[in-house]
């Protein structure tokens, strides 16, 4: 990661949080992934509701959205995950993965 | 932390914000500035993961962005490489502003699926472009340290090859310690290109990384190198766009995009 | 933590109090125009593009980009406020309002209904009640800044509501629904307020 540059857009030459062509690699949801899970999300697997391909969290595409995280499938773009922080709640909509499958604390980490 | 063996830190709570402590900080470029932090309980962390940096003003406005991680999870120092963006809101607090004996609040270590410890295996290949450098810098430099330990045979077992793409020689972070970690290890290529402006006695790339230089660079498909590359979005999609069309299995490159472009730089 | 961490020396993006009177409450003004998205930016071709108005049953109003163009356009000067705390003072906009278009619809035979909810390119939502957009208080922006509007600021046409928080003011707008019962959006479906005023700074469902 290099911080502002994450966010910065050529055309407004602005560092705000999230931007739109700036789209990222699910690794970039890991930090607000981390408040609602212990494991590391990041290498679950998920399978996208809307065309069946599984794949890693890691390698979702992931919209930094100032509002609120947006992972979707690279495979039709459609929101696999989407999470918000509110004034003390983390809202997770997971209805566009159909399954997720994640390594336990006792499995070997390597993704 | 000083700790010789590769270690993958079993993460059983919430990461929580912590008060680190600069330490020193280094220019690296004239832009790029690393910070050498203290971090009272570090639980560790694996080469390639970062950290989320928070900076609260007196009237309570506070702005959060990510940084990759420098340091070997070996280094008894966290250090974090970052590059000002002269629009940054955060950035240019960090490489003007922060000094030693400021503290900065930060949390991590965050992600686990752009990591990689030479327990994975290589061969390795690395492909960065600007500031991406930073967490392959901590592979790197993991890679050294997990090998100075074993013997000559280990470390033909984990080969690594990295490609990296600056605007100018001035502008190629971590410079003199990529040339010596090439120079002092035959098992390791370091390739540079250079894409607006070259020194007289160049001798490396000279264009935008494409699939003629991957395909010159990378290992053959067949031996199945974990791939890592990360830096402005473009540069990554066009890489890895590349390296499948050149026959390497999707699974095993991993991207991280650190968002726009070549403009910024 | 007993007490927040002050990063010394750290102001941030921000501007004087000449213009405090003017901000929400919770919110800082920004001279920049941040790009905020929940996808990739939709490219539909002005020659494919079209907007559409329905309510229940079968008539359905609809204007070709060069029809929408041939309407009554205005320029609407508006203080926008983002959930995400940044307020940008004096925008300047162009468009067509609201009560323009739902008349026309109405016209041709549209049925109203108390709740709108708008549908965009790439799937965006966001609903509002009816009165919330007319009287003057809404439009299909097609300019900005004198310019057309830009893709990643919902060009070629976003709806623009500066009363609300900016998420309702929904770019790629391609939809409006006249709903008998209000369904929540996008961001009103995952924590945020169903109506977002602002001024009373309605950001979260739960916010009174």
């Amino acid at each position: 990661m290099n911080g502002d540059e994450l966010r910065a857009s050529e055309r407004q030459s602005v560092d705000e949080p999230a931007g739109e062509a700036e789209r990222l690699d699910g690794n970039a949801a890991a930090g607000i992934l981390s408040e609602v899970f212990v494991p590391d999300l990041t290498t679950a697997r998920a399978t996208c509701a809307n065309c069946g391909a599984i794949r890693v969290l890691g390698a979702l595409l992931v919209y930094a959205h100032g509002m609120g995280t947006v992972m979707r499938c690279p495979s039709c773009d459609a929101v696999v995950l989407r999470i918000a922080r509110t004034r003390a709640q983390l809202w997770l909509d997971l209805t566009g993965a159909k399954l997720v499958v994640m390594p336990t604390a006792a499995a070997p980490s390597a993704a | 932390m000083n700790s010789t063996q590769v270690s993958t830190p079993a993460r059983t709570a919430t990461i929580t914000w912590r008060l680190a402590t600069v330490a020193g900080v280094v220019a690296e470029t004239p832009r790029a500035r690393t910070l050498l932090l203290d971090v009272p309980g570090w639980p560790g962390h694996r080469a390639g993961q970062h950290v989320d940096v928070r900076l609260t003003a007196e009237d309570g406005y506070q702005a959060q962005r990510s940084y990759s991680i420098a340091s070997a999870p070996q280094d008894g120092q966290l250090a974090l490489t970052v590059e000002r963006l002269d629009d940054g809101e955060v950035s240019p607090y960090l490489t003007d502003v922060l000094s030693v004996g400021d503290r900065l609040e930060l949390r991590g270590p965050i992600g686990g699926y752009f990591v990689w410890d030479v327990a994975l295996g290589g061969p390795l290949l690395l492909v960065a472009g600007g500031s991406g450098i930073v967490p392959l810098m901590a592979m790197l430099r993991h890679r050294k340290a997990a090998l100075e330990i074993g013997d000559v045979r280990a470390r033909h077992n984990v080969p690594a090859r990295l490609l990296y793409s600056s605007r100018r020689w001035a502008d190629v972070i971590y410079r003199s310690e990529l040339t010596r970690l090439a120079q002092d290890d035959e098992t390791l290529d370091v390739a540079l290109t250079l894409t607006r402006e070259a020194p007289p006695e160049w001798t490396g790339f000279r264009r935008r990384i494409d699939r003629m230089m991957l395909a010159e660079v990378a290992w053959p498909p067949g031996e199945r190198p974990h791939v890592f590359v990360c830096g402005p979005t473009p540069l990554v999609e066009a890489a890895a766009a590349a390296l499948v069309e050149l026959g390497h299995d999707p699974a095993l490159v991993k991207t991280e995009r650190f968002g726009p472009t070549g403009e910024q730089r | 933590m007993t007490e927040p961490f002050i990063s010394r020396g750290f102001r941030g993006r921000r501007q004087g109090a000449a213009t405090a009177g003017r901000l929400p409450p919770g919110q800082y003004e920004t001279r920049d125009f941040p790009v905020l998205s929940a996808g990739p930016t939709p490219r539909t071709s002005l020659a494919t593009w079209d907007f559409t108005v329905r309510g229940r049953g079968a008539p359905t109003a609809r204007w070709t980009w060069d029809e929408l163009q041939a309407l009554p356009h205005e320029t609407v000067t508006a203080d926008i406020h983002c959930v995400t705390k940044w307020s940008k003072l004096d925008t300047v906009w162009e468009g067509v309002s609201l009560d323009t278009l739902l008349a026309e619809a109405l016209a041709r035979g549209v049925e109203s209904a108390p709740y709108i909810l708008a549908v965009c390119d790439g799937g965006y939502s966001t609903n509002l009640p009816l009165a919330d957009v007319t009287g003057g208080k809404a439009w299909v922006a097609v300019t900005f800044d004198g310019a057309p509007l830009a893709p990643e600021h919902g060009g070629p046409a976003r709806l623009l509501v500066p009363r609300l928080y900016f998420w309702k003011s929904a770019k790629w707008v391609r939809q409006l629904h006249l709903m008998e019962r209000d369904e929540a959006g996008f961001w009103e479906s995952l924590g945020y307020h169903n109506y977002g005023d602002p001024w009373r700074e309605q950001r979260y469902s739960g916010d009174r």
